[in-house]
């Protein structure tokens, strides 16, 4: 019984209840990466190591919290893990840990960790705590490996570094900058909405 | 690292090198607050504020006490440690102070301290190896162009909600993220002026 719920709760988090495209929330350490499709993975395989781990430690530690400092304890729990990874990313791949810079600290402030640590580890025994925290990491992670695909491949017409696209093929160098990430996102957005909003429209007529 | 003048830092981190709309960071309240001006110009001098007295302060304790004792790998958990501490702490002085300015910025403080703009500006102050002066050049500017993003989006979205059509899925976080972008490109032209990488 209650592998099933596991199971409903890891879809719901990949499909339906996913926050990128519900609420368009915590994107933002993890967007700024998305010009490279490996620095993204390494980010997002970071915060699904983050979100998961956070949430089982607090939620077995959730019947000692005082309420009051709860969001503190919360933070200070998110930070250790943060610095494990940037710690293992020091040691293990230098070059990427330089090129994500700042970024993997930021893990800490993505509001998809915070939230679940709030909503669901502070209320829910370890091991529905851990699959929650893992799905939406995972949820949260194919949406942004997507959009780095797309910009990687119009903006330097490679995938994971291997050139795709033949040479006649003409960079949207606009892509690989700011305003890219920008608008993937909002198409992005925007498709997932357009999808999700036309079977209700037909049950209407 | 070349010097760099306290005004280029500043100004380079206002337009050429915003830390919203090159960096991404502090999206979430951005998108989420910008619907009105008058709440985001409550929101944009709170991060603002807090954005410029905690890069200073970070830069004190990081270089004067992190440094020296050989602890730099906890920086992330002492930062926002740090940033927490001064937004409860002015949340208390403002109360005290002034009834009118509580009422105004008051509820803007808790969300602050899980703000990624601020963090972001602390951590880029150690990259990039700031002096004292120039991490202080860069709170202010970090904060300030924050502020001056926000309030510019929050300016478009209140004229754009009066009358426009917008097709049914963009609306909300989707037309955000595309004035966010538009926005950026504009952005964009500053390049040539001061760089800072």
């Amino acid at each position: 019984m209650t592998a099933t719920k596991n199971w409903k709760l890891f879809k719901d988090n990949l499909g339906p209840q996913n926050p990128i495209f519900v609420q368009v929330l915590g994107i933002c350490s993890t967007l700024a990466v998305t010009n490279v499709v490996k620095n993204t993975l390494v980010m997002c395989l970071g915060l699904i190591f983050t979100t998961a781990l956070s949430n089982l430690a607090l939620s077995l530690i959730r019947n000692s919290i005082p309420p009051r400092v709860r969001m503190m304890v919360e933070v200070l729990v998110i930070a250790c893990m943060v610095i494990v990874v940037d710690i293992y990313l020091k040691a293990f791949y230098p070059d990427i840990s330089r090129q994500l810079g700042p970024y993997v600290g930021l893990i800490i402030t993505n509001c998809i960790v915070m939230g679940h640590t709030e909503a669901v580890a502070l209320t829910s025994p370890p091991l529905p705590a851990l699959v929650d925290g893992f799905s939406a990491g995972v949820g949260y992670s194919y949406v942004l490996l997507l959009i780095a695909c797309c910009r990687e491949l119009l903006g330097t017409g490679a995938v994971w570094g291997v050139q795709v696209l033949g040479p006649h093929w003409v960079n949207w160098s606009i892509m690989v900058m700011a305003p890219g990430g920008f608008f993937v996102l909002a198409v992005f957005v925007w498709i997932v909405k357009g999808w999700g909003e036309r079977p209700a429209q037909k049950a209407q007529a | 690292m070349q010097e760099l003048g306290f005004f280029t830092i500043l100004f380079s981190a206002v337009f050429t090198n915003n830390i919203l709309l090159t960096n991404y960071l502090g999206m979430c309240s951005f998108l989420a607050v910008s619907r009105e001006v008058k709440a985001s110009l409550g929101l944009g001098t709170a991060v603002f504020f807090v954005t410029a007295a905690t890069t200073a302060l970070n830069w004190v304790v990081y270089y004067r006490i992190l440094v020296p004792l050989d602890l730099v790998y906890l920086r992330f958990i002492v930062f926002i440690v740090v940033i927490a501490a001064f937004v409860q702490l002015v949340e208390m002085i403002i109360e005290r102070v002034s009834e009118t300015l509580y009422q105004a910025l008051g509820i803007f403080l808790p969300l602050i301290t899980v703000n990624c703009a601020i963090l972001g500006a602390c951590l880029f102050m150690v990259i990039r190896d700031y002096t004292f002066g120039q991490a202080c050049a860069y709170g202010l500017g970090a904060g300030l162009g924050w502020a001056l993003a926000i309030m510019a989006m929050a300016g478009i979205r209140q004229r754009l909600s009066l009358r426009s059509r917008i097709p049914r899925g963009l609306e909300g976080p989707g037309i955000a993220l595309i004035i966010a972008g538009t926005m950026a490109l504009a952005f964009m032209g500053f390049n040539g002026m001061v760089s800072l990488n």
